[in-house]
């Protein structure tokens, strides 16, 4: 995979260095604005008051959700995202995307990556099958190329296993299905990154299953996979590089075994 | 001041960061008067006299970290970490010679861009080009969607403009008999009707485009203005729908069939344009900020009652200054109803001149498409921004 550049760039060092960066992550900050909307001061009284008094406008309050994250992640890598709640994965995904602006920092990619996750929301009143022709265009394919794949695609994600969903507008869907469509309609295009937000985790045995093995054909495809999940044996089973996230700060980035061996002692000790 | 006095040591100023306009005003003090630079010597005009108290003693001031150069901040904490990959290339500190380059720099040598730069114009225009299927396909989607959970569907379509304009036809033909110097009262208000709504429709749904669809919008990457786009796509589709419905009032009312009919193509597809623009220039208005979906139907309804589409046209002339007059008639959603009056019906009133409504039809539709679409392309990094 490494070939894909005919010279290989040495560095000052003397060394070689022979795997090719696909993301470059420098000192990423992402602060979001919540506008928190609810409550008592959201009441038409307080927002009065606000504007008369020339007060912050609204109930904006500001989440600083990543705080200087670095890293390089390479062509075949499969990294993990661990973290407890809220400790910015989802986030990091999301700016690695472009989906996000930066607060400060860059993210560095040299093809637009894919975010797949099950936030993702497609036109809810169109039937699955149209939902399938759309974000295949959405994802920069071709009608030409994405019509005799519609079939395969709804196969993959299993809707139809009770019954004929796929004609069925997506508001019909369960979560679960919903999910397994929007996961089925991102991993049919080869991505040069993917990243995958607790996209295992839903569905049943089976489709976890299916999925396992498209990560790990898109893998082969040389590409790089982020895997965002709470659940570790998924990311035991794909990943062999692991970043640990907590509040925002990289805690830990090595090989899966050891990463998820300090994480588990982390979430036990200040569990009890 | 005692304590201010006090403090003007030398060794006080450092690490006292809060007392940096004191320091820029002593600063300005002793430089004012050893008289070295004039624009220093202007400032120390203006500090008030109070500080300039401590005169003669020696202030030393702490080095400041020049704007856009960090110091020594260190990107990645060896401790935080357990176990290196191998080949991970990780600078350490970026100030320190011999290290491996940093982060930008190996980006810089892979070919690595930062993630949602925003395009130039011209890659813009060919990366929409390139994704058309996708916004042909959204647009009927959405069209699909609009009147999904109607039993009657699609149907819709046609239902909504003759309701539309049946209502009005109660009103203003049975029970008030109004014709306000118009032979064709009925047919004149139609046209006005329909016109309006179209760029009123791509109005109202062109502001939601982006910030109703946060989370497709957060889901994939795809040249944003897809969606206004596609939302202008769809409420033509629906105005073609709606014009052969108008067609058929205008028969009824009693109004000739001629070539004239033909002039309405031009008319629309300027009208088209300009809403267009406009549509664009709402996203990303609309993505910014929330509130303007609840103001915008006010501001629509104040743009119609504007817009000579309940009344003559003549109105305008006869009960305004002379001097307002001009601007009422250059509003767009005015010139471009009046040039579709002047395609569909004979003899009625007009609120300027032929050549000058298509002149200024035709400059609106520019004027609107190219500051709509620079001002939606400005904004592509942001939209999505919680």
């Amino acid at each position: 995979m490494a070939e894909t550049t005919s010279a290989r760039p040495t560095y000052s060092s003397g060394q070689t260095y022979t795997r090719v960066p696909t993301v470059i992550v420098e000192d990423l900050h992402v602060v979001y604005k919540v506008n928190a909307g609810v409550g008592a001061a959201a009441s038409p009284v307080a927002a009065l008051k606000r504007i008369l008094t020339g007060g912050p406008v609204g109930t904006v309050r500001e989440v600083h959700a990543v705080r200087g994250v670095s890293f390089v992640a390479y062509e075949g890598d499969a990294i993990g995202l661990i973290g407890s709640n809220g400790s910015g994965k989802s986030t990091l995904l999301r700016a690695i995307a472009g989906l996000i602006p930066p607060t400060s920092g860059t993210v560095y990619t040299k093809r637009q990556p894919s975010l797949l996750g099950v936030n993702a929301v497609l036109l809810n009143d169109l039937s699955g099958e149209r939902n399938v022709v759309l974000g295949c265009l959405a994802m920069g394919m071709r009608k030409s190329e994405v019509t005799p794949r519609v079939a395969e695609i709804i196969e993959f994600s299993g809707i139809n296993e009770r019954g004929d969903f796929a004609s069925l507008p997506m508001r019909t869907y369960s979560s679960g299905m919903a999910a397994r469509l929007r996961f089925a309609i991102a991993a049919a295009k080869s991505h040069d990154v993917l990243l995958i937000d607790e996209a295992l985790a839903t569905g049943d045995a089976k489709f976890a299953k299916r999925s396992e093995q498209r990560v790990q054909e898109l893998r082969e495809g040389a590409g790089t996979v982020f895997l965002v999940s709470h659940d570790t044996s998924s990311i035991e089973a794909a990943c062999e590089r692991t970043i640990w996230l907590e509040s925002g700060v990289i805690r830990m980035d090595g090989p899966t075994a050891e990463v998820l061996a300090a994480y588990q002692e982390f979430t036990e000790s200040s569990g009890s | 001041m005692a304590r201010g006095a006090d403090d003007t040591t030398a060794r006080n100023w450092f690490g006292d960061d809060g007392d940096a306009e004191r320091q820029a005003h002593q600063r300005a003090g002793d430089d004012g008067s050893a008289g070295t630079a004039a624009g220093e010597a202007v400032q120390a005009s203006v500090a008030p006299p109070h500080r300039s108290m401590a005169l003669d003693e020696t202030v030393i001031l702490p080095r400041q970290p020049e704007l856009g150069q960090r110091s020594h901040t260190p990107l990645y904490r060896p401790e935080d970490r357990v176990a290196l990959l191998e080949t991970a290339v990780i600078p350490r500190y970026r100030d320190e010679p011999d290290q491996p380059p940093t982060l930008s720099e190996l980006a810089a040598r892979y070919g690595l861009k930062p993630a949602g730069a925003r395009p130039g114009v011209g890659e813009y225009l060919r990366e929409l080009w390139r994704y058309r299927e996708f916004i042909a396909t959204y647009a009927n989607g959405r069209i699909v969607a609009q009147f999904g959970q109607a039993r009657l569907g699609r149907l819709w379509q046609v239902l909504t403009p003759l309701v539309n304009a049946g209502v009005y036809f109660l009103i203003f033909g049975l029970i008030l008999g109004t014709s306000r110097n118009i032979d064709n009262f009925i047919c004149y208000l139609c046209v006005g009707l329909f016109i309006f709504n179209y760029t009123q429709l791509t109005a109202s749904t062109s502001v939601m485009s982006i910030s109703g669809q946060i989370g497709l919008v957060r889901a994939l990457q795809f040249p944003r203005a897809s969606l206004p786009i596609a939302m202008s796509l769809m409420q033509l589709q629906n105005l073609l729908l709606s014009v052969v419905v108008l067609a058929g009032i205008v028969l009824v009312t009693g109004e000739p069939l001629s070539f004239e009919w033909l002039w309405l193509v031009p008319a629309l597809a300027l009208q088209s344009l300009f809403n267009l623009g406009l549509g664009l220039f709402l996203a990303r208005l609309g993505a910014k900020i929330i509130d303007l979906r609840q103001l915008l139907p006010y501001i629509l309804r104040t743009w119609m009652y504007a817009s000579g589409v309940l009344y003559s046209v003549e109105m305008f002339t006869l009960h305004l200054p002379s001097w307002a007059a001009p601007i009422m008639h250059a509003n767009p959603a005015l010139v471009y109803i009046e040039l579709a009056r002047h395609a569909l019906m004979e003899g009625i009133p007009m609120s300027s001149p032929f050549e000058k409504l298509w002149l200024m039809g035709g400059a609106w539709a520019a004027v609107a498409l190219v500051l709509g679409f620079l001002y939606f392309w400005r904004g592509e990094p942001e939209y999505g921004r919680g």
